[in-house]
């Protein structure tokens, strides 16, 4: 049982070592999901293959390292090529629409729906 | 009389969005967001094609009133063909062409420039493609307008020079001021 438990406690040491000293690859990935190909639309930096792409991701990557934010590698790109390049628009007065149309449709339908129910 | 409805009505449907896709194969693909600043606040750090040297944007653009910065690379066919504008760009006193060379193999962009001749008063090389994407660039060939005094992005092209962008670009050059 004693035995049982060390090799549990190695396993769960090991585990931690790697996950201290995985680079941050993972983040880049998080990152690169975000954001459209300018090149290849259609596809996100992540699974794009394009020079585009693959420049974005080693810069994205040294960002990190210069210890920016999620946030700032954001407002960075929005900066250079607009609000286009994020798959998550802001709500502006362009933007305006996408967001409330669901919700437009969204209060329709309940309306229909009650209205439905409330006629049986 | 209903049936007539119904097939008016789809005959017509068919027929809008036939000319509403046939507009849309004259638009141009490649969106490109305006920008929403020109403000240059780009700050990279580059080496020199013909030496080991490092320089930084601002150092390269303080000699005239105006910079064009050209992103080019020796496997990219568009710039063969935008090059004869460059060198003809050359002979403006005002304009200081610098060229960006994009992931490249040295040896071949050297033989590029030695080949078709040397447009550009310097030429930075840039061998991952993160600087070029520091000055908000899309790939290759583009070519960007700078007013140095005021440090603004006056104007940017993706994708090769032709007649109609080239004579724009002299006429921005000669308007400014």
């Amino acid at each position: 049982m004693k035995i049982k438990i060390l090799i549990f406690i190695i396993i769960w040491l090991v585990s931690f070592f790697n996950f201290s000293f995985a680079d941050n690859s993972e983040k880049v990935d998080q990152i690169s999901k975000n954001l459209r190909c300018l090149i290849c639309q259609g596809q996100s930096v992540y699974d794009s293959q394009s020079d585009f792409a693959l420049s974005m991701k080693i810069l994205i990557q040294n960002k990190i390292n210069e210890g920016k934010n999620d946030e700032q590698i954001y407002d960075f790109l929005k900066s250079k090529y607009g609000e286009w390049i994020v798959y998550d628009p802001e709500i502006n007065k362009n933007t305006v629409l996408l967001w409330v149309l669901p919700l437009i449709l969204f209060v329709f339908g309940a309306i229909l729906i009650i209205k439905k129910v409330s006629i049986k | 009389m209903v049936k007539n409805i119904k097939l008016i009505s789809v005959v017509l449907l068919v027929i809008v969005s036939f000319f509403i896709l046939l507009k849309g194969l004259n638009k141009t693909n490649n969106y490109s967001p305006n920008l929403n600043s020109s403000k240059i606040d780009f700050n990279f750090k580059a080496k020199f094609l013909y030496s080991d040297e490092e320089t930084t944007l601002y150092e390269l653009i303080n000699d005239k009133d105006f910079s064009i910065i050209n992103i080019w690379a020796s496997w990219c066919l568009p710039c063969r063909d935008e090059h004869s504008f460059l060198l003809n760009l050359k002979s403006l006193d005002k304009l200081n062409i610098i060229g960006i060379n994009y992931k490249d193999n040295e040896i071949s962009a050297k033989k590029f420039i030695k080949e078709l001749g040397n447009p550009y008063s310097k030429i930075v090389v840039d061998p991952s493609g993160v600087n070029s994407i520091e000055l908000g660039a899309y790939g290759v060939p583009e070519t960007i307008l700078i007013n140095n005094n005021s440090k603004t992005i006056l104007k940017k092209y993706i994708g090769p020079l032709d007649d109609e962008k080239f004579a724009e670009l002299k006429l921005i050059i000669k308007n400014e001021n």
